[in-house]
């Protein structure tokens, strides 16, 4: 037996990939939820029936999905030019505290403010980046190691500028910075809950992705470098040129993820506002198998894990943890299913 | 040469509705070297494949030494004696030669490993099959040739009394190819018996004892080496009669490439020293030498990849010496580089992504930073037509082409800029017969129609019978011109070896 690769992968396979490799992660996860005394059935139904039975909860499974849009495209971008961007996490952050900070004393017409706080946290987001990006082109420095160790960083920077400058007087002694004016903040997109308009940028920010990487100079250099820098080189493609493109982008990318964050959901930055949000932008892109177009439905079924588990730890005891193993898994099975489209078994 | 060693009967193998080996018997005797020859995609390496159990035949049987082989089970082949050299080494770099061969035939279980025992077998097959080794050289010093003799070594170590060779010379410079031959006739004479995958003639005519010919998986004929000629088998092995170009003598125009006293140093080493070379209007100039004598520096320069360190170099009258890829395309310089699969394309982007690739930034195919797709696939459908590119379409994977018919999407994407000069590096490695003389045709083509060429070949007969001029490259200097009327391979033999007339630092 062994894997040969596919002369071409057919069009199905590309759907079914993804599907199988989330059904391998619910069977193998079922085990652990049998485990914690459970019926496995149950707990997925309460799963099911917690991000998406009522209304209220669609609205924020939405709410959640938004900021994993963002960081997974944020990977998706840096992955496929083979920039191992990990520090999402760090970088949405930074836009966080970027926004808040600006946008807590800036005195502008609301939509103009809006629009320049997201900027802003787009280029904190990408500053951050562009750190281990020269790095890496300038000493060859691994970026894995730089941006992952960035996070912390960051989260720390984060802690200290909460508790000291940027500390929200009026908060009662909870770690918060101060909130951004209430000028800037995103309407709700459905009344009386917290999903906001940032959905919608979210949506429209993978659809300007996937134009970029389909349809402009841009997007072709940066794929040719990600797929074979020898050959991009000799085409005459500027590979220092393109990675640091691919940093910005993918950098500005998570920094938006913060920026809108706090815009539309907790307008001050606390240094646990982001449960793990970069980290699952890594899984929301493996599930779109890196496609821009991909990442808004993977970002909503992540969304649905989180969202679902804590219900389903409230009405059966599993403890929500299981959410992250779910998670975990769907990368890890996913990462499987990828080696499938590409190639097949003979024997 | 008594009763055969090795039967295959009546073999077919299928992928899907795809029939890759049809009804193919082949007998291999004791002590008998018999090559397989096909063009790529004839099925050699599959038939060879299925004889190793990679590959459960549909039909047929395999007999080792009058026993019958269990289909699809390589380690009974390799019980029953049967070793395969692959084309691409299955070799642990950073482990001794020793390691290696010993490497997956000792039991996981024993606690202590038999080094010694090991080393005085590996020593003595060494010795007695001429292929001397040093036990405890680390694999990754070695050179190619001595890296393929450890994995012959490693089939004769499993005891292994048929050995099946995979394009043994794909990766070998002519002298290693040489000395390999020179190996497989002193295995023969102990008594191994060898099959070498082969698509080149000259060596099969100079290599076996018997030839047996495959085309689209059927065994077209089966000849004694003696009794055939290099013609016959190309046309057995093509199915018509195929003919290399011959190039016309015509008159050279004005000198289009100049370069004078270039030199590359490249972390204080020195890559190229003081070469100073001029191509013509209609001229070939070939660059014969020894592979790694700064044939690849040359070839990175004129692609515009590194910039020379001193010197001059002119296209036309206008310096070119400081342009990168795209300011040497504009300047209309083609370029055809030597690894046309790593370098040439990007063998997972789409074949109208890949005709486009270089020249992406160009009105022609971009406006306002975005890609003018329409405009680049009816380009590309153009390319596909003009150069013949066979099983292509624009969206085609272009890792899917054959060889052949990557060089042609090369080629064509060369040609399309009305190129002045063109750099051809080594424009045939590893084509077969048909895409040779194909390459050959669009290179001669190019020649009458004024474009100055400048080919860096290994293959001594296409440097000669292409060129205008030979010049030798050695240790990155480079020999005077040679008219190639006048060269022949005692001249080449010793210009390659740094021994020229009028020259005193030749070595």
């Amino acid at each position: 037996m062994r894997l040969e690769r596919r002369s071409h992968v057919p069009l199905h396979i590309v759907f079914i990939a993804p599907v199988a490799a989330v059904c391998v992660a619910l069977s193998l996860a079922a085990g652990l939820i049998a485990a914690a005394g459970v019926n496995p059935l149950t707990a997925y139904m309460e799963l099911l029936r917690g991000a998406l039975g009522s209304r209220l909860s669609i609205s924020e499974m939405l709410t959640r999905a938004t900021p994993l849009i963002f960081t997974g495209l944020a990977a998706a971008v840096a992955f496929r030019a083979r920039l191992w961007n990990i520090g999402a996490e760090g970088q949405f952050f930074m836009g966080a505290l970027m926004t808040a900070w600006v946008g807590h004393s800036l005195s502008l017409p609301g939509p103009l403010g809006v629009v320049i706080l997201m900027l802003l946290g787009m280029v904190a987001g990408a500053a951050l980046l562009a750190g281990p990006a020269v790095m890496r082109l300038r000493f060859g420095v691994d970026e894995v190691v730089t941006t992952l160790l960035l996070n912390f960083i960051a989260l720390l920077f984060v802690g200290l500028m909460i508790e000291g400058p940027l500390r929200d007087p009026l908060a009662f002694g909870w770690p918060s910075s101060v909130p951004v004016d209430g000028a800037y903040r995103l309407p709700d997109l459905i009344p009386r809950t917290r999903l906001h308009y940032g959905l919608i940028v979210a949506i429209g920010a993978a659809g300007a992705v996937w134009l970029l990487f389909s349809r402009t100079v841009f997007g072709m250099e940066s794929r040719a470098t990600g797929l074979s820098a020898p050959a991009a080189r000799f085409a005459g493609i500027s590979l220092p040129g393109t990675l640091m493109g691919v940093a910005v982008l993918s950098g500005a990318l998570a920094g938006l993820a913060g920026s809108v964050e706090v815009l539309g959901v907790t307008a001050g930055v606390t240094t646990t506002m982001s449960p793990g949000f970069g980290y699952a932008g890594i899984v929301v892109a493996m599930l779109a198998a890196l496609q821009p177009a991909g990442v808004v439905g993977s970002a909503i079924f992540v969304a649905t894990i989180f969202v679902g588990a804590d219900a389903m730890s409230r009405a059966t005891g599993v403890p929500s943890f299981i959410a992250d193993v779910i998670v975990a898994l769907c990368l890890l099975s996913m990462l499987v299913a990828l080696l499938f489209t590409t190639h097949q078994v003979r024997r | 040469m008594t009763g055969p060693v090795l039967e295959m009967h009546q073999i077919t193998k299928r992928f899907g509705s795809f029939t890759a080996i049809d009804d193919v018997t082949l007998t291999l005797g004791e002590g008998e070297i018999l090559a397989l020859l096909g063009e790529n995609g004839a099925g050699k390496t599959t038939l060879m494949n299925i004889l190793f159990g990679h590959y459960a035949a549909e039909a047929g049987r395999v007999r080792v030494l009058g026993t019958d082989l269990p289909s699809g089970r390589p380690r009974a082949a390799i019980e029953a004696g049967v070793g395969m050299v692959h084309q691409h080494f299955a070799l642990a770099g950073n482990l001794t030669v020793l390691d290696n061969v010993m490497l997956g035939s000792e039991s996981l279980l024993r606690l202590r490993s038999a080094r010694a025992d090991a080393r005085r077998k590996l020593l003595r097959i060494a010795d007695r099959f001429g292929l001397p080794v040093d036990p405890e050289a680390q694999v990754n010093r070695l050179s190619v040739g001595e890296r393929q003799r450890v994995e012959i070594l490693k089939a004769l170590y499993r005891d292994a009394r048929v050995l099946i060779l995979d394009e043994p010379t794909a990766v070998l410079a002519r002298p290693e190819a040489q000395r390999l031959f020179e190996t497989l006739r002193e295995m023969a004479a102990e008594g191994l018996s060898l099959i070498f995958i082969s698509h080149k003639l000259q060596e099969v005519m100079a290599a076996s004892d018997r030839v047996a010919v495959l085309r689209s998986g059927q065994m077209i004929a089966e000849r004694n080496t003696a009794e055939t000629s290099a013609e016959e088998l190309a046309e057995l092995m093509v199915g018509r009669k195929v003919t290399r170009p011959v190039r016309q003598a015509h008159p050279l125009g004005a000198p289009v490439l100049v370069a004078r006293n270039l030199s590359i140093d490249d972390a204080g080493e020195t890559q190229l020293q003081d070469v100073s070379f001029t191509v013509n209007e209609g001229e070939i100039l070939g660059i014969v030498g020894v592979s790694g004598n700064g044939q690849a520096t040359l070839s990175r320069m004129l692609s515009g990849l590194v910039k020379p360190t001193s010197g001059t170099m002119t296209l036309s009258g206008t310096d070119i010496r400081m342009l990168g890829p795209r300011g040497l395309i504009a300047a209309r310089a083609g370029r055809v580089p030597e690894d046309r699969l790593a370098e040439g394309v990007v063998a997972d982007l789409a074949v109208w992504e890949n005709a486009i690739l270089e020249r992406i930034r160009t009105p022609a195919f971009s406006r306002h930073g975005f890609v003018r797709r329409a405009a680049a696939k009816a380009y590309a459908t153009e390319l596909i037509t003009r150069f013949d590119i066979r099983g292509a379409t624009p969206e085609t994977r272009t890792g899917q082409l054959s060889g052949g018919n990557v060089q042609k999407l090369i080629l064509g994407r060369c040609l399309s800029i009305g190129p002045k000069f063109i750099l051809a590096n080594q424009p045939t490695r590893g084509l077969d017969e048909g895409a040779i003389a194909a390459v050959h045709e669009t290179l001669l083509e190019a020649r009458s129609q004024g474009a100055a060429i400048l080919l860096i070949s290994e293959e001594l007969d296409e440097a000669v019978a292409l060129s205008d001029h030979i010049q030798a490259i050695v240790k990155g200097r480079l020999s005077k011109p040679v008219p190639s009327a006048e060269a022949n391979a005692q001249k080449l033999g010793l210009m390659m070896a740094g021994i020229w007339e009028g020259d005193d630092h030749a070595a």
